[in-house]
């Protein structure tokens, strides 16, 4: 079969131009393949970073307990303990837990945290506040703090509050400043703004605030344990399965990301589904055209094919050569055209450095190996059947011709 | 002399209904090993017809045909491919080499595409036959460079170059001036006085069938002398 690869090549040597101009062709289907992936995973990057990125990716909390009940002899339930409209209920082990779950593989970050609701009081003003406590050290470990403050610092400590940009305002505070916050159990303390940040997210710039553990042990008398642990992964997809495993090791409940996000979900796929659609057009676009052109070269050397049968050549041999031309012209177009998709796509910025207004364009996702390899396998099949006409050429009407 | 091949009652009939030709009706004829002939006989007569039925590229209607004690009409595709590659050369009328490819490639074509690749023995026969030829100078020239003579005689190399027990030359100078032809018809006549194979060549020239030493005429599809 070396044989037949030598002749395949000089056919396509034999017309540069028009080997040329089909290889080209080749390469901007694959261009267009390898521009749609690095777009479409990009996109999906840039989606799932800017709604997930900053949210815990595995959250363990603590289960309430049942309502209490009184129960009479003859059966009869007497008395129901309502359930509090605040979560009261603990990981009283938490602590305990928390270097195996850090020893989970996958998994970045642990934030243990006191959560609760508040009231904010100034003067006459007055908000309602979400508080978490955070172990000082920890405060970026779930949401990137650090990166959105806007005034002071986001390390929370003793007597210090860090919060949102609207709230600050609304309270009309500056750093330094002090700020009376009293939990939903009736537990007041006096605190000092130490840090703004703005996230550009509404209910968090306006309503939350962020104190030290310590802080918010005393504001919801919680002398040890944490109301939920949040975990940040390496790779947000692996939530589940890392959840999954969490769950088995310790027995808590830890809920993936994936749960309760099953719009988002539905919109990232139906986004990788239309990236599906417009590859495979690509695809197709290339098996067409090198079938195609494939197939003019049939009919224009059929009398060399003639020859080749008169001079003892078999029908595979034929068949092998003109394989042989797609094969190559796939593997020519889809080299040039990964080239060039990689070198177009240098230029935009990494996916760690989107920024508004540019294309989320993900180079790594370029899939440029399955490109190729798609590109060879389409040109080959492309190739089938002119290179079965060719092989059915007979030698006889071929020569006269 | 051995018999080199035989084929008895061919028929030939193309298309069918009012469409219907029949261009051979129960031609017999047998070829002795060595031998060098010249089939004659007006257009029409079937003489192109007979020499492809030959020269396995295309199966007869009826009839039988045995050469080199092999039965050529039961055979199938693949076994008159392989058959066709080692014991028979051709020769055409226009020449029909591959445009893209040298002297030399076009010689060896016959014994690469059996090996799989061009070896260094191919290599050295083609250089050979081509010296032989008169193109010693030519062996890596584009043929698309080379004048209707030269490309005949590389043609005819061609036909050679598996050791053929048969070249079969439909019209081998018809396309060819006067010296050309003589050039080629020489040479043809040189190999099969020196290596014993047997050519037969289809011809509307008289002076090339008369440096034949048989002459066969072909009229109506049947062998009349």
């Amino acid at each position: 079969m070396l044989y037949a690869l030598k002749i395949a090549t000089r056919y396509l040597t034999a017309n540069k131009a028009q080997t040329a101009l089909l290889i080209t062709g080749v390469a901007v289907g694959v261009f267009i393949f390898i521009f749609m992936s690095a777009l479409i995973g990009g996109l999906a990057e840039f989606i799932l970073s800017r709604t997930v990125g900053d949210l815990s990716h595995v959250t363990i909390e603590a289960e309430d307990p049942d309502p209490s009940l009184l129960i009479a002899p003859a059966g009869h339930v007497l008395a129901v303990t309502e359930r509090g409209r605040t979560r009261n209920a603990t990981l009283a082990e938490a602590e305990t837990w928390l270097p195996l779950i850090e020893a989970v593989p996958g998994v970045r970050a642990v934030s243990p945290q006191i959560t609760g609701a508040g009231f904010l009081t100034r003067g006459a003003q007055v908000s309602q506040v979400s508080v978490t406590g955070v172990m000082p050290g920890r405060e970026s470990a779930i949401l990137d703090l650090d990166g959105y403050m806007v005034e002071g610092s986001a390390r929370t400590g003793s007597g210090l509050i860090v919060l949102g940009r609207d709230l600050a305002d609304d309270l009309a505070l500056s750093l330094g400043q002090t700020v009376r916050l009293q939990s939903s159990g009736g537990i007041t303390a006096l605190l000092t703004l130490s840090g703004v940040f703005e996230t550009g997210n509404g209910a968090m710039d306006g309503a939350r605030a962020f104190v030290s553990l310590p802080v918010a042990r005393t504001l919801f008398a919680m002398p040890q344990g944490v109301t939920r642990i949040e975990i940040k992964l390496d790779d947000l997809n692996a939530a589940d399965a890392t959840a999954l495993r969490i769950r088995a090791l310790t027995g808590l409940d830890a809920v993936p990301w994936t749960d309760g996000a099953e719009q988002l979900m539905e919109a990232l796929n139906a986004q990788a589904q239309t990236g599906y659609f417009l590859k495979t057009f690509a695809l197709i676009t290339i098996v067409i055209g090198v079938a195609s052109a494939l197939m003019l070269s049939t009919y224009r050397r059929r009398p060399e094919i003639g020859i080749m049968r008169a001079m003892g050549a078999g029908r595979n041999f034929v068949v092998f050569v003109f394989v042989a031309q797609g094969a190559l012209i796939g593997l020519m177009g889809g080299v040039m055209g990964a080239a060039l998709g990689y070198l177009a796509l240098l230029p935009f910025p990494s996916r760690e450095a989107f920024e508004p207004g540019t294309l989320p364009m993900d180079i790594t996702q370029g899939s440029y190996g399955l490109a190729i390899t798609l590109t060879v396998i389409g040109a080959i099949l492309a190739s089938i059947l002119p290179a079965r006409a060719a092989s059915r050429v007979d030698p006889v009407t071929a020569i006269g011709q | 002399m051995s018999t080199l091949l035989e084929v008895r009652d061919l028929f030939k009939t193309y298309g069918t209904g009012e469409a219907e030709t029949r261009v051979l009706r129960g031609l017999s004829l047998r070829l002795e090993a060595g031998e060098m002939a010249a089939l004659l006989g007006p257009s029409g007569a079937g003489k192109s017809t007979l020499l492809t039925i030959l020269g396995t590229l295309m199966k007869p209607t009826s009839g039988s045909y045995e050469m080199l004690d092999q039965d050529m009409i039961s055979a199938d595709d693949r076994a008159l491919t392989d058959f066709r590659n080692a014991h028979i050369g051709f020769v055409f009328q226009f020449h029909n080499l591959l445009p893209d490819f040298t002297a030399l490639e076009n010689v060896i074509f016959p014994t690469a595409v059996r090996e799989g690749r061009e070896t260094p023995t191919a290599r050295t026969r083609g250089r050979d036959l081509l010296e032989r030829m008169g193109l010693a100078d030519r062996i890596d020239f584009p043929t698309a460079n080379l004048s209707g003579g030269q490309k005949q005689r590389v043609a005819v190399a061609r036909a050679l170059m598996n050791r053929p027990e048969l070249v079969l030359a439909d019209e081998p100078t018809g396309n060819l001036d006067r010296a050309s032809a003589k050039q080629v018809m020489d040479l043809i006549g040189e190999i099969n006085r020196e290596e014993g194979t047997t050519f037969l060549i289809s011809t509307h020239d008289e002076k090339i069938a008369a440096s034949c030493r048989r002459q066969i005429e072909v009229a109506d599809g049947v062998v009349t002398g």
